[in-house]
């Protein structure tokens, strides 16, 4: 497909391999963080981590949306769907995630002793507006989450919602924002002390970034002296990025670069940030799974939009839930650790049947690890 | 579920909506987060709406740096 195949170029892409090569100093090591779960798919179904030299890591972050949801939240959507008997519509990628009392969504909608739970599966926003528009006698909840690419679409929901009148639509409202998280881990203890985590670069995130722009990212450039090369979803654009990130690291400079300028600006997509802006505002602390609660880190509905806010219909509360302890995931999106070092990888936990949140969607380190990296393993161990 | 793929706007309808070519398969997306799109465009398309335009020109010149970086490399016998 145009716009797709030519990033894919297995040719290109080892021409590119040779250019890391060749500028990659041997007397340094280089960490890069990639954030976005699209990236973490793309360098695990293409092997890129194998097109490197030895002393370029890769580490996967937090930017898969399905990993950093907390446990505690999944309950909520299963309390909503068992207790207050709505229609639950949700992404695909939240069916399996693990919640407490071994349950997830998909268990809650097989049933649950008698009681069973009216779990629909969506593509889209829109689709979970048409269940509310088709089913007038019953409450649809829109169990949203995602990071800035996903929320815009909550928010054209929401609106046409009000022009319609709804009354039985809401949104329990989970949107996260990627600057914070990123601000999180240069924060965090493990990094500040450097030995732990080194962190050297960061892949900024595709899709993200043709919503926010490139701009929310010169702020890590300049306070933490960190490069920053926003990259496309294709295995090619991933590659670039780490020659341009091998290139400012070996020059000392600690800059935005944009890799993705076919879809990503400087001011990004400003119609939907307006949006965004119109129904939604900043939360003073979320519980991210992995990274505690983060300040100004999420998103929830305005007050001029309560009637369309699930929380408030139905009085959500919130408690937090402690992750099964044999669970490394915590770990992992932080970049402490990998997959690997996971006791239950591949064993207790897979994607058929995932413990942890990692393992759930395809851009998941672990699900991409298990999928697409775990016979090299066994070949190298 | 950040998986997002650029396709290939083929038809304008109403109320914001558009068909679009997914490799060979036609799909009907939401335009409500982008303006002035004609058919011929491509957008990036996630979670069913268009998030924003691809730019053909900033494609090709990024096409043409991979070119450029394997004539470089090709002509120094690494
Ligand atoms: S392998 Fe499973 S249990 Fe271990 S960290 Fe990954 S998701 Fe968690």
């Amino acid at each position: 497909m145009k716009y797709i195949d030519e990033f894919r170029d297995g040719k290109t892409a080892r021409v590119i391999a040779a250019a890391i090569a060749a500028e990659a100093r041997t007397d340094r090591r280089y960490h890069i963080m990639e954030f976005c779960g699209g990236h973490t798919h793309a360098i695990s179904r293409y092997g890129l981590s194998d097109l490197l030299p030895e002393n370029i890591r890769l580490i996967h972050g937090p930017g898969c949306p399905v990993c950093v949801l907390p446990v505690g939240r999944i309950d909520n959507a299963i309390d909503l769907a068992l207790d207050r008997g709505v229609i639950l519509a949700t992404y695909g990628d939240c069916l399996r995630v693990p919640a407490s009392n071994g349950l997830s969504l998909l268990k809650a909608k097989a049933g649950v002793g008698n009681m069973r739970a009216d779990v629909r599966m969506v593509y889209s926003s829109a689709d979970a507006l048409k269940l509310a528009r088709d089913n007038p006698e019953r409450q649809v909840v829109f169990f949203a989450i995602g990071f800035e690419t996903t929320t815009p679409p909550t928010a054209v929901v929401i609106v046409q919602a009000e022009k319609l009148g709804l009354a039985n639509f809401t949104v329990f409202c989970n949107h996260v924002l990627t600057p914070s998280a990123i601000a999180n881990i240069l924060e965090s203890p493990e990094v500040r002390l450097h030995g732990t985590v080194p962190l050297d670069a960061f892949i900024g995130p595709a899709h993200v970034s043709t919503v926010i722009g490139s701009r929310p990212y010169e702020h890590f450039a300049e306070e933490y002296g960190k490069p920053v090369v926003i990259a496309g979803f294709e295995p090619l654009d991933v590659m670039q990025a780490i020659l341009m990130l091998v290139r400012q690291l070996n020059e000392g400079r600690a800059e935005v670069e944009n890799e993705f300028s076919r879809a990503v600006t400087r001011e990004g997509n400003v119609k939907a940030q307006q949006l965004v802006a119109e129904v939604f505002e900043l939360r003073k602390s979320f519980e991210w799974r992995g990274l505690n609660e983060v300040p100004y880190s999420a998103l929830r509905i305005k007050a001029r939009y309560a009637a369309f806010d699930a929380e408030r219909r139905f009085g959500v509360e919130y408690r937090s839930v402690a992750d099964n302890k044999a669970c490394e995931c915590g770990a992992i999106l932080r970049g402490l650790k990998r997959p690997r070092d996971c006791k239950l990888f591949g064993t207790v936990c897979t994607p058929e049947n995932p413990m942890g949140s990692c393992m759930v969607s395809s851009e998941g380190a672990c699900a991409a690890h298990y999928t697409y990296g775990r016979y090299k393993d066994a070949v190298t161990a | 579920m950040c998986l997002a793929i650029p396709v290939k706007v083929v038809k304008l309808l109403d109320g914001d909506q558009a068909t679009v070519d997914v490799g060979g398969v036609r799909k009907e997306i939401s335009l409500a987060l982008v303006d002035g799109i004609a058919v011929g465009d491509y957008v990036i398309l996630h979670v069913g709406y268009a998030i924003q335009r691809l730019d053909p020109e900033e494609a090709e010149k990024t096409l043409a740096l991979f070119a450029e970086l394997g004539e470089s490399m090709g002509a120094s016998p690494a």
